[in-house]
């Protein structure tokens, strides 16, 4: 699904990102961790041309990301609270990115209304604005806004961070079942090792802005991690 | 702790992007600054020989003190559109151990050195050495000038009070307006004659300089009440942090008319009813309209009016265009890059805007028809001229916004942001007026009115006609600066 070559992005001569090749196959669910400064912000925004490649280039559906736009109908993203709209109430935000993605009330009511527990009563029908919600009612619109029109490569950065405990291991469901059973590209990225883990089917450790590991999800997996991050392996 | 404050300040000025992108406009604001230098001093050194020739029975001492009372009004009202208080995040200090009146003094002092405080003293000094180049005793002009300084300190401090009153309401600019406007009207008709009193005041102070005191510790009581207003924001809870606003829901579905481009204009006209600073671009559409009127009813512009009806008109029917227009795409900064990430048509998005700055001019132009009670050429002309604003300036603006690297907060989380956009918002509209006045003026100077209106109709023909190209072109511009413009409206100053 996505063949990335040669890829490398800098900041006046300072190399954030140098990826050689990587390849993240249909359906899969794809977990990047990495300390601060690894470059998975970076990666995911090349991701979304939202900033140029220094050299090489990312294909998404064999598409070209920076150089053609067809791969936007089938990508979607959260990579912020700059991809929500403050003055919106969360419906009309749903239905604005249906708008844009083809889909019309109806199929967007009967999307959000399997989300009825993650959003645990505190999203629709509030009468609020979203710049009015808490920081992780914000995150669940945005994530849910993500998966409006049958994208097939979903990217989501931190989508752990600021959720509470009963969301965090709602949405770990929501994420496996897009990848199992409807063939999804999930990509996030997360600081919380434990989560990734159980999510993801690969693996891939950033540091300094290259792959460092690239490891298939297994029992042993969650262990290697904390050992790599711990600084055990290094000594 | 000052010295931390001051460093502070000049990081955020001058690592903006804001600043590095816009060299030339803030040179013109240089420039603008030293042309009212010059005019102040000029105006302090005729003022005396003039008064003296116009009016040789009084003496010009006090003649200038029967102006003091008009020129605190109008100071007032255009330090209240073009001064704002200066901002200062204050989120992250409040943590620290600095002390929040320490903050608030910073932020009450710096604004006391303001240019408009000593733009004044360029009139008042050259003025006052006349005064005793013709035998005032110097001791009293001396207590002249510096009361009139203190008088600038109070309309400074007094302005910072009546606009954090006014920007809680609707209608920011209408109550100010109306007392500046009545206050004027009294004294004018004569009904209470402050012009009077305040000379009388003025007077009883320069020959009793003790009573100096009076304008001091009216600064001391207005920095008081300030200081106070400011104090009681700096908690997240005030005005760090907004309130949650009732959701008001308007059913935007005649949009769907307009075709693809419906969810642009519905997020649109959204954007504009539901935050603040577009929103006073709706009631600034009042202000255009009425424009005309300042021109038209002055008996004194009968000679140019025809000359003058081509800049009314493209001003009144292009007030939203110019005001709207110009944060085009800043309007969407906040949320910029998921626009970019979506799966939308970037030509879509600017048909939108377009198409409500041009609805704008029309609407604005069918309400400005009984202008034609002074004269079908004036009609005619703001005919032209609503014509020239929707083929030729909406493109520019458009075509403007390009270069826009600006974030605009919509949800306004700084503190003590009027948010206030200040001088530099007018000076963009400036070659947008000037240039069909320019172009219209000259040929009906040289031809005659028919052909002068007929040439800039023509011009903003032409432009419809060429819609698809020039559309076609700016959307190609704003592409090409697409990451430029993706990584400036991620940057919050």
């Amino acid at each position: 699904m996505i063949t990335v070559s040669n890829l490398s992005k800098s900041y006046s001569g300072n190399t954030v990102l140098k990826i050689q090749s990587l390849t993240i196959g249909k359906g899969q669910s794809f977990g990047l961790v990495g300390n601060n400064g690894a470059g998975k912000t970076t990666f995911f925004s090349l991701l979304l041309d939202l900033i140029q490649p220094t050299t090489g280039y990312i294909k998404s559906n064999n598409i070209q990301v920076d150089k053609s736009e067809e791969w936007k109908p089938f990508t979607s993203a959260f990579i912020d609270e700059s991809f929500l709209i403050g003055y919106l109430t969360p419906e009309e935000y749903f239905y604005f990115i249906g708008d844009l993605r083809g889909q019309n009330k109806a199929d967007v009511d009967k999307l959000l209304a399997q989300f009825e527990d993650f959003f645990h009563g505190e999203i629709l029908n509030q009468k609020k604005y979203l710049r009015d919600l808490s920081k992780g009612n914000q995150k669940k619109v945005g994530i849910v806004a993500a998966l409006i029109g049958h994208p097939e490569v979903i990217i989501l950065d931190e989508p752990f961070a600021n959720l509470d405990p009963t969301t965090q291991i709602r949405l770990k469901k929501i994420i496996k079942e897009l990848a199992e059973k409807r063939g999804v590209t999930v990509l996030i990225s997360s600081h919380d090792l434990l989560h990734v883990t159980d999510v993801c089917e690969r693996i891939v450790v950033l540091n300094k802005g290259e792959v460092i590991k690239d490891l298939e999800t297994s029992e042993a997996t969650l262990k290697e991690l904390e050992a790599h991050f711990s600084g055990e392996e290094f000594a | 702790m000052i010295k931390h404050f001051i460093n502070l300040q000049w990081k955020q000025f001058f690592r903006s992007t804001y600043w590095q992108k816009s060299v030339a406009l803030n040179i013109l604001l240089i420039f603008f600054g030293l042309y009212m230098i010059v005019s102040f001093l000029s105006l302090g050194v005729v003022l005396y020989p003039l008064l003296q020739k116009l009016f040789p029975d009084t003496d010009p001492f006090l003649k200038v003190n029967s102006f003091i009372f008009q020129w605190i009004l109008i100071d007032l009202l255009m330090r209240f559109f073009f001064q704002k208080l200066p901002m200062m995040s204050a989120k992250p200090l409040l943590t620290l151990p600095v002390k929040r009146s320490s903050i608030v003094n910073f932020i009450l002092g710096k604004s006391s050195l303001a240019f408009l405080n000593f733009l004044p003293l360029f009139a008042t000094i050259p003025f006052g050495v006349q005064l005793i180049r013709h035998g005032c005793p110097t001791d009293q002009v001396i207590t002249w000038v510096v009361l009139m300084f203190l008088l600038s300190l109070v309309i400074n401090f007094l302005n910072f009070i009546v606009e954090s009153l006014s920007s809680e309401t609707e209608l920011s600019f209408l109550p100010i307006i109306l007392v500046t406007g009545t206050l004027y009207g009294l004294n004018y008709f004569g009904v209470v004659s402050f012009s009077t009193l305040i000379s009388n005041v003025v007077v009883s102070i320069v020959e009793n300089p003790v009573l100096l005191i009076v304008p001091v510790l009216l600064i001391v009581a207005l920095y008081f009440i300030n200081f106070k207003a400011l104090y009681k924001k700096l908690y997240i809870d005030n005005s760090l942090k907004t309130k949650a606003e009732k959701v008001k829901t308007t059913n935007l579905e005649w949009t769907k008319r307009f075709g693809d481009i419906a969810p642009f204009m519905q997020l649109d006209l959204k954007l504009i009813m539901r935050n603040k600073r577009p929103r006073s671009s709706l009631f600034i559409l009042i202000m255009g309209l009425f424009y005309g009127l300042f021109f038209y009813m002055n008996p004194g512009m009968k000679q140019g009016i025809v000359s003058f009806s081509i800049f009314v008109g493209v001003f009144s029917t292009g007030i939203f265009l110019i005001n709207f227009g110009q944060f085009i795409p800043a309007w969407d900064s906040g949320y910029y890059k998921l626009l970019m990430s979506q799966n939308i048509k970037y030509e879509q998005y600017l048909r939108s805007k377009f198409s409500l700055m041009i609805v704008s001019v029309a609407v604005m132009f069918i309400l400005g028809i009984p202008y034609v009670y002074f004269g079908w050429k004036i009609l005619l002309a703001h005919f032209a001229a609503a014509v020239y604003n929707i083929g030729v300036n909406s493109y520019i603006i458009l075509f403007a916004g390009s270069f826009n690297r600006k974030k605009i907060d919509l949800n306004q989380r700084a503190a003590f942001n009027y948010q206030g956009t200040g001088a530099v918002q007018w000076l963009v509209g400036i070659p947008l007026l000037v240039m069909p006045m320019v172009i219209f003026v000259v040929l009906y100077k040289l031809v005659n009115f028919e052909v002068a209106v007929a040439v800039i109709c023509l011009l903003g023909v032409l432009g419809i006609v060429f819609h698809q190209k020039l559309m076609k072109f700016i959307t190609q511009k704003y592409l090409d600066s697409k990451y430029k413009m993706i990584s400036a409206f991620d940057q919050d100053n």
